[in-house]
């Protein structure tokens, strides 16, 4: 298993680690018996994430890809959070193993997660804006 | 200089400094080919033949029964393959083994199932124990062979070989036993363990990779597993790679006659890692700490995946292994931790040390802290340990 160095530098010090209190949006994807979770808090002013804080359970790519993406997400526009997609990690962190791919597939979805808490907790239906989260989809070969 | 502290012996060692010596003139100088007739090709075979003949007499076997193999794994394939195909014309056609085994029998049984061959995977228990008696009941007329393996790779557990051998010979069914990480660690002899086969594997003690050592009893008829020359009395062809010959049987002299005294040493240093970490809270022992591999240390720690810890024990100079999804190359933890019962969620945060001789107590004490600040580390950014906590 290669890692890049951007990989080991995020899984060793991880960014944005820890909880927000009274965080605006909170989202959790994946599932233990798999190996991975990870937990997403926002704090959202006027459209704007102005506060980030992730907890993964998981290997050392799932850590990485969580701190990598919090790093990107911060400061953005909800809108432009979005956009960002699991290819966009990929390449943030200078790659990731074949195998590992699906940890980047999580952070993806524990951001749109938060995003819809946060609309959820705004009495805002989430789905025409964030749009289908998708299961894990090492959690499906399970079954 | 960062420490470097090497904890997965049970993956593979350090080839020892006789062992190389011994290999290097058949690396060098002494190249010839064992089959040819001239001085340094008789040379090569009187070499081979030597380690035969030790390596026959440190297991209690007669050098005609010794064959030397490319690995364990080839081993493993050669005993149940040979002894399948061997037997199906007899309407022999079930295999026995367990739910634990290497993968090298565990796919070998599976393709033979995948030819028409019908398998028992026998379960264990807790510790990782076979039931001798579930092996008996298992056995019917069309029972082949029973391959069961003598020590665990990932656990450690010991299994009761003997009395599994002397089932099989009541009951006239081959017995096969993958003693890859056994040898070295408890006596072998297998006269007295009534075995059929058994399988070596040198990278495991200190030998080079690349060799293994394969017992097969005479009189016990299996098939070849390869065609060609008329290496090995015709059984197993391919020219035979001296240089790793002499060190496997090197290396195995070297483990047998200092197995006592070592193996004191690493007993004492697994039970002070286990006595240093179990105030962790939520971690467990795998496996029995009575009959295990002496060198042979497998922790769970609720809450953090396996795969996290390791790179954390890696920065800190440790290698080490473990049964996560994310290190098995699969999306499962391992099979292992999973028929001991395990949880998923629990097999998958679950580290394997394991030691050879020159650790010490300083090593140990150093892994201690090292594992306890890396749990806590992780722990503390994990949401499942999160929940857990909240639980309580």
């Amino acid at each position: 298993m290669l890692y890049s160095d951007k990989v080991l530098d995020h899984f060793t010090n991880p960014r944005n680690v820890g909880e927000i209190e009274n965080a605006d949006g909170i989202g959790e994807v994946g599932n233990a018996k798999c190996g991975d979770i990870m937990k997403m808090y926002l704090k959202v002013d006027g459209g704007i994430i102005t506060d980030i804080k992730f907890k993964t359970f998981g290997c050392g790519a799932a850590i990485a890809t969580s701190s990598i993406a919090t790093e990107m997400i911060k400061g953005k526009s909800i809108e432009e959070a979005l956009k960002i997609t699991n290819k966009a990690v990929v390449e943030a962190l200078d790659g990731l193993p074949p195998a590992k791919v699906h940890c980047s597939v999580l952070a993806e979805q524990a951001l749109k997660s938060a995003i819809s808490d946060y609309y959820k907790n705004q009495g805002i239906d989430p789905a025409p804006i964030v749009g289908e989260i998708g299961d894990c989809e090492a959690c499906h070969e399970h079954e | 200089m960062q420490r470097f502290i090497y904890a997965d012996n049970a993956a593979t060692t350090k080839i020892s400094k006789p062992v190389l010596d011994a290999m290097m003139p058949y690396l060098t100088e002494e190249y010839g080919n064992p089959s040819s007739i001239y001085a340094i090709g008789r040379k090569s075979k009187r070499i081979i033949e030597d380690a035969r003949e030790k390596v026959a007499e440190l297991l209690g076997a007669e050098p005609r029964e010794i064959f030397f193999t490319s690995s364990g794994t080839e081993s493993d394939n050669w005993a149940l393959r040979g002894a399948a195909e061997a037997l199906k014309a007899k309407g022999k056609t079930h295999i026995i083994t367990s739910a634990i085994e290497h993968h090298a029998v565990l796919h070998t049984v599976k393709a033979l199932e995948k030819e028409g061959f019908t398998a028992t995977y026998l379960p264990v228990n807790s510790e990782g124990f076979v039931s001798v008696s579930d092996i008996e009941n298992a056995i019917t007329d069309k029972t082949a062979i029973v391959s069961i393996m003598f020590a665990n790779n990932e656990i450690g557990t010991i299994q009761p070989i003997k009395e599994i051998g002397e089932i099989c010979r009541k009951k006239g069914v081959y017995f096969h036993t993958d003693a890859v990480q056994a040898v070295t660690h408890v006596p072998i002899n297998v006269k007295e363990l009534n075995v059929d086969m058994l399988s070596l594997s040198a990278h495991k003690f200190h030998g080079p990779k690349g060799v293994g050592i394969f017992y097969l009893r005479k009189g016990v008829r299996i098939n070849n597993l390869l065609y060609g020359g008329g290496q090995e009395n015709s059984r197993r062809p391919s020219t035979e790679n001296t240089a790793y010959i002499v060190g496997a049987a090197k290396a195995l002299e070297l483990g047998i006659s200092e197995m006592e005294k070592r193996e004191a040493h690493l007993k004492k240093m697994r039970n002070r890692l286990w006595e240093g970490l179990k105030d962790i809270p939520r971690c467990r022992l795998n496996g029995s700490l009575e009959n295990r591999v002496s060198g042979n240390l497998n922790v769970s720690f609720e809450g953090v995946e396996g795969e996290a810890i390791l790179l954390s024990l890696d920065f800190k100079g440790i290698a080490a292994s473990s049964g996560s999804a994310c290190t098995s190359g699969s999306l499962d933890p391992s099979h292992v931790l999973l028929a001991i019962g395990l949880p998923h969620e629990i097999a998958h945060g679950s580290v394997r040390y394991s030691f050879s001789e020159d650790i010490t107590e300083e090593d140990i004490d150093y892994i201690i802290e090292a594992t306890k600040e890396v749990i806590s580390k992780l722990r503390a950014m994990s949401p499942v340990w999160e929940k857990i906590k909240n639980e309580e």
